[in-house]
């Protein structure tokens, strides 16, 4: 039967498997480590490679090795070790090499803990390593969407030549939900134009980031930015639930999207409009639609586990033509449904400002 | 520096170079990156792999090393190029990868990716240029200086009680099993080049053969860092340098190593993932089953009792049935109090948060999950209790109460680890939620081990039973 109850974490290695990866490096990290179990179970099998590698550096430039190649490669960890991965994705974004990272995020900053966080927004969706670049970011909030989006992932980086994040949390990682196994196809790209597999075809290639002259970098740096530019045009998804006619629109991504959906029903049975914007995208932002929406008499909620990363994205969207408020939790803390319709009320009880 | 009798593993002219000379390589008069370069293209060429080698250019003087080799180039972050060697090797064994590195490179920034490469025993040649100094950044003090030698970082000489010592990698390479060829070499004089010359091709050729990770060592000389004139600094590698670095073979294994290293990969087979994770199979005909009321249930109970077992099969009862299913273990400070617990929605419709706060089913093993859980419950809910193991079960006002001794009932079927069972038949008999013929063939093709179907069984009737005869 090719519908299964798993995990989250389990599901994006099926997904993996599905979109044609071929190698996994990765480093064990709670919430995260379930990836790297069933990775190193299933990629072998399927003569594939697996390593555990020394440390997150040493996996994210063993993944800029095989993404070199044109041959898909992923790498999957949380918080701290995503952070250790910066220099590499700025090597990757640099050098424009498809591949896709996992971050299964957990509570901050420093050591924090092992509970659900999403307060590695920003590290995310601004860049987190040096230089001028962008991670296409991709938000699941449910188990299929983890095997989805990763096949999915794999699919942008090949089109972008760029690396490609599931920024997930310990809830999507660790909940259990059935997931309908995808067909796996053949890999539709050709990058023989540039990669260097260590064969004949490609012996004249060059894989590297490096512009000595600072005319020959800039022009690297504006052909990227343009590459950007169409992803931000061509790439932004999102998900809406009873927005049209809604008072309040709630922007929330990954479990809490999952909470706010719930509330919505909830909300207007105690007639409050609300409704839910769901980011699927992170980067690129669905600003439009937000700044669409915000032509009307509306006010915007961004409820993140953060104390405040997405709300700054939501404020820049609408222009101040909205009122934007914000409420987080953080610490592996998780709003609750009468918490949520609590902030509900009492921002629309505050009327039109 | 002019490269003589260019080997064909150098380009003609070196395009990519910067600037108007493009004949000429960006080292100084005096370095040994192109004599070292100039032997590795000829071992190449003899070898005939320069069309399947990858040259990984390091972070130092050699960074650009694919301005000159006729051959795939990949240019790594500082210190990590036996990283990206094992992510080319591993995706393709067939590849010829070099990784060649400086002293910071390989013995400073990347000491933790040199020594698990070779500890792996990735089947790579990894040429490592000791030169006691950083050229590219200004004449820094490399983790191979010389105790007394000046540099831009240690401008009274290098102290061991403040910089520590020169580091020698090759004799903490060797300790390493896995690895199979590591010698020390110099290309001070024409005796000492020629030796060089040897070991280069024996590392490449080892690749070659598959006989795995290769080693070698150079010192070689910087006139510039050193201060020193071209002959000067000849000298003093002869005489100094190998005082710190002995030369010589500190280990090899090639001879028994043929072939030994090779790590086959396969390309990917769409079809063959489809079956090994049987998608595409068609489903089942899905029975969907109506579901009385949704269900929002909390199990809890101690770690060992199979209590978060019991919420996964009952979501996978739901799942068989066509129903929108999810679990999810404790979370946040839901995780204190010795219970063990996890959260289960069973639905019609989508489900929101998987979370959940307010049960309107509550199933505990335990006296601190009751009551830790029970206030929660929702008006009209019901709360199954273990009383086998809960001692002291009240009256909770508005809603049911449901007790049965699972525990015992288990033990009396044959062993207590079958209480969950017994426990997933009274929730489907009290909340009349699935058919007893759906829920025992969804333990039939669950339970994995076939001859613990029947106990299963007998448990799951026993769950049933009990809270039916109780009416």
């Amino acid at each position: 039967m090719s519908r299964k109850f798993m995990k989250g974490n389990d599901a994006i290695v099926v997904g993996a498997l599905q979109a044609g990866c071929r190698a996994y490096y990765g480093y064990p990290i709670t919430p995260a480590s379930e990836i790297a179990h069933a990775a190193s179970l299933h990629f072998p099998a399927l003569g594939g490679t697996f390593i555990q590698a020394e440390s997150e550096v040493a996996a994210i430039n063993m993944v800029y090795g095989t993404a070199g190649m044109g041959i898909r490669t992923m790498t999957a960890s949380s918080s701290p070790g995503f952070s250790l991965k910066q220099e590499g994705l700025s090597y990757i974004a640099g050098a424009e090499l498809p591949c896709v990272v996992v971050n299964v995020s957990r509570g901050g900053p420093g050591l924090g803990n092992i509970a659900p966080e999403q307060a590695d927004y920003f590290q995310v969706t601004k860049g987190g390593g040096h230089g001028n670049y962008r991670l296409i970011a991709l938000a699941p909030n449910c188990a299929q969407e983890m095997c989805d989006l990763t096949v999915l992932a794999f699919d942008l980086a090949d089109t972008y030549r760029n690396p490609v994040c599931i920024l997930a949390d310990g809830f999507t990682g660790q909940m259990m939900e059935p997931v309908t196994v995808p067909v796996a196809r053949p890999v539709p790209f050709d990058h023989t134009s540039w990669c260097v597999r260590g064969d004949a075809a490609t012996h004249r290639n060059l894989i590297s980031s490096i512009y000595l002259e600072s005319e020959d970098l800039e022009r690297h740096n504006l052909k990227l930015d343009e590459k950007y530019r169409r992803i931000a045009r061509d790439e932004v998804r999102f998900e809406e639930y009873q927005v049209e006619d809604a008072d309040l629109i709630v922007v929330a991504f990954g479990i809490v999207s999952r909470i706010v959906y719930s509330t919505v029903d909830q909300a207007r049975a105690q007639g409050l409009k609300v409704g839910l914007l769901r980011p699927i995208t992170l980067w690129p932002f669905p600003s439009a639609r937000l700044a669409e929406l915000a032509a009307r008499d509306v006010r915007f909620l961004s409820a993140e586990l953060s104390t405040g990363q997405m709300v700054e994205d939501v404020r820049l969207a609408v222009e101040g033509r909205a009122p934007v408020h914000f409420y987080g939790r953080c610490g592996g803390m998780v709003p609750g449904s009468e918490e949520l319709l609590a902030e509900y009320g009492k921002i629309l009880e505050g009327g039109r400002s | 520096m002019k490269i003589t009798e260019k080997p064909v593993a150098f380009y003609p002219e070196f395009v990519r170079k910067s600037g108007p000379h493009k004949e000429t390589t960006h080292y100084c008069p005096g370095c040994g990156h192109g004599n070292i370069h100039k032997m590795i293209a000829e071992a190449m060429v003899d070898l005939g792999i320069n069309e399947r080698t990858v040259f990984i250019s390091p972070v130092g003087c050699s960074v650009f090393g694919y301005y000159y080799f006729d051959c795939g180039h990949m240019q790594a972050a500082h210190g990590r190029a036996p990283a990206v060697a094992t992510g080319i090797k591993r995706a393709n064994p067939e590849a010829i990868v070099i990784s060649y590195q400086g002293d910071g490179d390989l013995a400073a920034i990347g000491t933790a990716e040199t020594l698990h490469a070779a500890n792996r025993g990735e089947n790579i040649t990894v040429f490592f240029v000791n030169n006691a100094i950083y050229g590219m950044t200004g004449g820094q003090m490399a983790p191979t200086t010389m105790i007394g030698q000046k540099t831009a970082t240690t401008p009274r000489g290098r102290i061991e009680s403040v910089h520590g010592n020169p580091i020698r990698v090759a004799e903490i390479i060797a300790t390493l099993p896995a690895a199979t060829y590591v010698e020390r070499v110099a290309i001070g004089d024409s005796k000492h080049i020629m030796k060089a010359r040897k070991a280069i091709r024996k590392a490449l050729t080892n690749q070659v053969e598959n006989r795995g990770y290769s080693f070698v060592e150079i010192l070689s000389t910087c006139p510039t860092g050193w201060k020193m004139d071209g002959p000067d600094a000849r000298d003093w590698l002869v005489e100094e340098m190998t005082k710190v670095f002995p030369l010589g073979v500190f280990k090899d294994e090639s001879d028994h190593r043929e072939g030994a290293w090779h790590r086959q990969v396969e390309p990917f087979d769409p079809a063959k993932r489809d079956a090994y994770l049987g998608a595409g199979e068609a489903e089942a005909k899905a029975e969907k089953l109506p579901l009385p009321a949704e269900l929002h249930c909390k199990f809890a109970g101690f770690g060992g009792q199979g209590i978060l077992t019991l919420g996964l099969f009952l979501a996978q009862v739901g799942m068989r049935a066509g129903l929108h299913a999810s679990w999810i273990p404790s979370y946040g400070p839901e995780m204190r109090g010795g219970t063990a617990n996890c959260s289960v929605n069973l639905s019609e419709r989508r489900i929101g948060s998987p979370l959940v706060d307010k049960p309107n089913l509550l199933v505990v093993m335990n006296q601190p999950s009751l009551e830790a859980f029970a206030g929660d419950v929702v008006q009209g809910g019901t709360i199954i209790v273990d009383t086998s193991i809960v001692e002291k079960c009240p009256e909770y006002p508005g809603r049911r109460v449901v007790r049965i001794p699972a525990t015992g009932i288990a033990d009396e079927v044959g062993t207590p680890k079958v209480a969950n069972v017994v426990l997933l038949g009274a929730i489907c008999a009290a909340t009349g939620a699935f058919p007893q013929a759906f829920v025992e063939q969804s333990l039939r093709e669950t339970v994995k081990k076939k001859d613990l179907v029947d106990l299963n069984l007998a448990a799951l009737r026993r769950g049933y039973e009990h809270v039916g005869d109780a009416g």
